[in-house]
């Protein structure tokens, strides 16, 4: 059970938070872009070992979404 | 058989129970392996693979064989380990992997064909088909305890719990260090896997701190919140642990296990040693033990297991069980390994230089041969009780799993911590009651952060003598046994090595050595150090395994806690659920409401009832609870923006008292969900999501304003529980609206479809929208939740002389398919996107980049054989096609599926099945046929429209 660093609550545990998977920055105008463009935002995902960045929800506490790196090996929390 | 006295046991508390169906009787304090000593019982299992004959070895969770089936109080327990549960009056225990019992066994004839059976042999055999072909049988003679058909009654809490300090082990180490860390001011939570605190000063008495050993664990108990009869299973992220609190003392009702969930900024383990076997020729006989479990059964409940005893050791600690077996009166001879002996002999008889060579007895060990090492003498001995050393395993499997590192000792001969969480005591490989407090006091100290308190003992430790490194006794052809609860010998180690198996991770799995209940707690280092004599490594280079929770079995009951049964996902239940049930609703879970199926009349069957409810909402008037559909309220200066981004359809244009159906797509263009979105101000709008859904919209509104459009000012509040909501529908929904006595102007003009007005009913608040689900014209009254029943009870009155009746989901379900609305998740998937429903308006015209556009103009989202939504009229008007039949066409070459039916029924109005479904290119095969399949069997339909009733929708203004 992590502990994770809610930007408004502070450390809370794991079950009080929803993961949000990797950030992806969004193309726009998305009408702009080309299919494999779009394609790698919407389906490729890095999931890096070691320092990944990812995002969660404080879904069960403010409902704050936030971005952290954590180290996927470790579990350790690298960053908020 | 049981000592006249000694012993923490309750003589005055006799505890009658059976072995077996033998009536037997123990004493409080026995646990159900001590009880079963003391009445002489020596075959307490038949192993796992082979079905030898097996009697108890250890004390505690190290014990391999003595998994018993417990039953008392009519709960059952198919594979309790003898060692762990206390002794119950009307306890019924029964041997387990035996037929008829363990004593005799019929399939104890599989261990003759032993040498038949190596290492990997099931998996080397019954390789055709495939090894699942035979699992079944195999597994049916092999194992453990059969699981039983009655249901578990028993009551499991969880708790959590936060502390400064968690110590693990409530030894003299773990509780040196509760005294110094609870001096220096930290909460300290203190959890022992044992009934009674104390640790090894339950079995060796001892002066602590100028008292009494145990005087001093009561004293030192009441520093902290300590736990006994609780085991730390697991440690987990960020100083998390599970915990498991047996609460055997609890009466029925009580509640048994508690799980705990415990934080702990700081822990220290001092969980202590195992001791290890020796490994020689047929080391499994019954009456074989632990030098350290036979004091522990000695001193604890004063059994004394046999009378004429061998010692076997290469260590030190196994003296003082031969001193303690000599005061209880049994002939005792040590053999030692060692040519020079380390401990003090005081009037034992040694025999230096000297290992156990071999054993017999058929139901029980009667004799053990003594000699070198290389065999070169042997001297038979009558025992009835060999107790084994060799050697200490630190309990290192909470430090591991917590991430700590290992390294092996040469000197202590064992793997110890190094590196990771604080340790104290025995699992650093410390071996006396000096070090142990000494280490523990330190580590309390360190904990806190200092402190002035003195340590709690000081004198200086005496020197112990060497342990002598000793894996393998002998080269006998007789077995020797590693894992006794697993059937693995030395030669299956050897086997796998020469096999190529040189990791120890390989050597498990392939061999079974360390797995299953006690997770080789006796056999893993004796394992290893095989493994590494035959690869011609050292023990250091082969490693251990991998250390995973739980370190003792934990029961899935434990873990679930109160989630079970209507708990696991408690459904929601509607504002007026009573008045459903009064009227015979047959209530079913929707998306996580419990909502009225259908009104069943006394005698009718379900499809009657549904059908009449359509039919009378068709022809009449009917009501519907549609309370739990979604009501999310979105407001600020920025609210028509921004749902004009998230929304597949236009809604910045929709005016103030307006509604419009709409669709919100994932980023993928895939429907996520449909409903209706409403206007009810310039800045504020309401959100109808389906009833299952409206979280995840919610959710999904919630991410987008936060990751991307931060910057807008809009606010969103699920108002869905606050508000009663009842839909009345039918050609004569407006003649009982006009009679509710509501402010609102119901007249077409005044409110016409798709419209919503805010006003009042007997002076309360509510909310009129005229929106449809069934294809009549409809309106949908919401009132404040505390007047729902008012409300309900007003309509069905007024109703009553319009011939009105309740309608439910599957009634509803049937209006909606005649019209051809579809609902998200039946007559969708994972796969649909708005142009396969034939919605493709606003891509042609929104401009907005809303949530999912850019993947509606993908090559894929254009492809024109798409699977796209059609109404399929089946050929036999009176058949209903199951949902999921397969619609096939082409000549017979290229038959293949084409699509399947996602919704079916029979339509009240048209008298006639009906069915709708996503077909291939659809929309251009209106007219075709196709035919459907079904387990087998197939009927024919025709592709038409998705409509059925009322294609111009000239019903809807009522
Ligand atoms: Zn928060």
């Amino acid at each position: 059970m992590l502990l994770l660093p809610c930007p408004h609550c502070g450390l809370r545990d794991e079950p009080e938070f929803s993961f949000g998977g990797e950030p992806a920055i969004r193309p726009v105008p998305a009408s702009t872009v080309d299919d494999a463009t779009w394609a790698d935002y919407v389906y490729l995902r890095q999931n890096e070992k070691g320092a990944h960045r990812e995002i969660w929800c404080h879904s069960g506490g403010c409902g704050q979404w936030f971005v952290l790196t954590r180290d996927t090996v470790t579990h350790a929390v690298i960053a908020p | 058989m049981r000592l006249s006295t000694g012993g923490r046991i309750d003589r005055s508390t006799p505890l009658a129970f059976t072995w077996d169906g033998r009536a037997m009787t123990g004493y409080a304090g026995d646990s159900i392996a001590s009880a079963l000593l003391a009445n002489g019982v020596k075959i307490v299992a038949r192993s796992f693979k082979y079905h030898r004959p097996r009697g108890i070895w250890g004390a505690w969770v190290d014990e391999p064989n003595a998994v018993v089936d417990v039953v008392w109080q009519g709960q059952h327990d198919p594979n309790a380990r003898a060692t762990l549960v206390p002794l119950r009056d009307g306890m019924a225990v029964r041997g387990v992997n035996a037929f008829p019992s363990v004593s005799f066994d019929l399939f104890g004839a599989i261990d003759a064909f032993s040498q038949f059976l190596p290492a990997g042999f099931y998996y080397k055999t019954f390789k055709w088909p495939n090894w699942q072909h035979y699992e079944p049988r195999i597994r049916a003679m092999a194992g453990l305890g059969r699981v039983g058909h009655q249901r578990d009654t028993r009551a499991y809490e969880t708790r959590h719990a936060k502390c400064d300090l968690l110590i693990v082990g409530g030894g003299p180490a773990g509780l040196a260090a509760l005294r110094a860390a609870a001096a220096g001011g930290l909460s300290v939570m203190l959890a022992d896997d044992q009934p009674a605190l104390g640790g090894s000063l339950l079995t060796d008495t001892a002066e602590i701190d100028g008292t009494d050993g145990l005087a001093w664990v009561a004293a030192v108990a009441r520093q902290g919140q300590v736990l006994s009869g609780t085991t730390v299973f697991g440690a987990y992220d960020d100083g998390s642990y599970g915990l498991l609190e047996a609460r055997n003392h609890a009466p029925a009702g009580w509640g048994q296990a508690r799980l705990w969930v415990v934080r702990a900024a700081k822990v220290i383990f001092a969980t202590g040693a195992i001791e290890r076997p020796l490994v020689f020729p047929d080391n499994d006989r019954p009456g074989i033990m632990s030098a350290d479990a036979v004091r522990r059964f000695l001193r604890g409940q004063a059994v004394l297991p046999g009378r004429s005893v061998v010692v076997a050791t290469n260590n030190d600690s196994a003296y003082a069980t031969a001193h303690a077996l000599q005061e209880a009166g049994a002939s005792v001879v040590v053999a030692d390994a060692r040519a020079v002996p380390g401990a003090i002999a005081d009037g034992l008889r040694v025999l230096p230089g000297t290992v156990p060579l071999g054993t017999g007895g058929r139901r029980g060990v009667s004799w053990v041969d003594l000699g070198p090492q290389d065999g070169a003498r042997r001297e038979r001995m009558p025992v009835d009780l060999l107790a084994v050393s060799g050697g200490w395993s630190p309990a290192v499997h909470l430090f591991s799993q917590g991430g700590g590192a290992l390294r092996w000792d040469i000197e202590r001969v064992a793997f110890v911590p190094e590196g990771g969480a604080t340790v104290a005591g025995s699992i650093t490989g410390a071996t006396d009651l000096p070090t142990c407090l000494a280490q523990g006091h330190a580590a309390g100290l360190a904990a806190a952060g200092g402190g002035d308190l003195g340590a709690p003992y000081s004198p200086p430790a005496p020197a112990a003598g060497a342990v002598l490194p000793l894996w393998q006794i002998g080269t006998s052809r007789r077995r020797q046994w590693v894992d006794l609860q697993n059937d693995v010998t030395a030669k299956d180690v050897g086997l796998a090595a020469a096999e190529g198996y040189r990791s120890v991770e390989h050597l498990k799995r392939y061999t079974t050595l360390g797995m299953a209940t006690d997770q080789g707690k006796t056999s893993n280092v004796n394992g290893l150090a095989l493994l590494a004599a035959a690869t011609g490594r050292s023990i250091a280079e082969v490693g251990t395994t991998k250390f995973r929770p739980p370190f003792t079995p934990v029961p899935l009951a434990a873990l679930a806690g109160s989630r079970f049964d209507r708990l696991v996902a408690p459904l929601r239940e509607l504002p007026v659920h009573h008045d459903h049930l009064a009227l015979g609703a047959e209530m079913r879970d929707y998306g996580g409401w419990a909502r009225p199926a259908c009104y069943q009349q006394i005698g009718e069957p379900v499809a009657a009832a549904i059908a009449r409810e359509a039919d009378n909402a068709r022809a009449r008037l009917g009501v519907f609870d549609g309370s739990s559909l979604g009501k999310i309220e979105v407001h600020g200066p920025d609210a028509a923006a921004f749902l004009n981004l998230i929304y597949y359809n236009e809604v910045a244009n929709l005016r103030p008292g307006r509604l419009r159906y709409c669709l919100v797509l994932r980023e993928t263009g895939v429907v996520f969900d449909d409903g209706v979105v409403g206007r009810l101000a310039a800045d504020r709008y309401l959100l109808s999501p389906s009833s299952s859904h409206t979280a995840g919209v919610l959710a999904m509104l919630q991410a987008w304003h936060q990751l991307e459009y931060p910057a807008m000012q809009v606010a969103f509040h699920d108002v869905t529980a606050a508000w009663a909501t009842f839909a009345v529908s039918g050609p004569r929904a407006r003649a009982l609206m006009q009679q509710l006595g509501s402010s609102v102007d119901v007249s077409d003009a005044g409110l016409p479809h798709m419209a919503v007005a805010d006003g009042s009913v007997q002076g309360v608040t509510c909310r009129i929208a005229r929106v449809s689900f069934t294809g009549d014209a409809s309106y949908e009254i919401s009132v404040p939740t505390g007047y729902a029943t008012a409300l309900w009870r007003h309509l069905l009155d007024l109703g009553a002389p319009l011939g009105m009746m309740p309608y439910g989901i599957e009634a509803l379900s049937v209006l909606r398919a005649e019209k051809g609305y579809i609902l998200i998740g039946t007559d969708t998937d994972g796969m649909t996107l708005p142009v396969d429903l034939g919605l493709d308006g606003p891509l042609r015209a929104k401009q907005v980049d809303f949530v999912g556009k850019r993947s509606l103009m993908t090559p894929d989202a254009k492809r024109a054989d798409r699977r796209q939504f059609v109404g399929l009229l089946p050929e036999d008007a009176n058949a209903v096609p199951a949902v999921g039949s397969h619609a096939v066409a082409g000549p017979r070459e290229a038959r293949r599926s084409l699509g399947w039916v996602t919704s079916a029924c029979m339509s009240p109005v048209l008298k006639r099945s009906i069915a709708l479904g996503m077909i291939e290119g659809g929309r251009a095969r209106l007219g075709e046929t196709v035919e459907l399949f079904h387990l087998g069997k197939i009927s024919r339909a025709t592709i038409c429209a998705p409509v059925f009733v009322d294609p111009a929708g000239e019903r809807l203004h009522g």
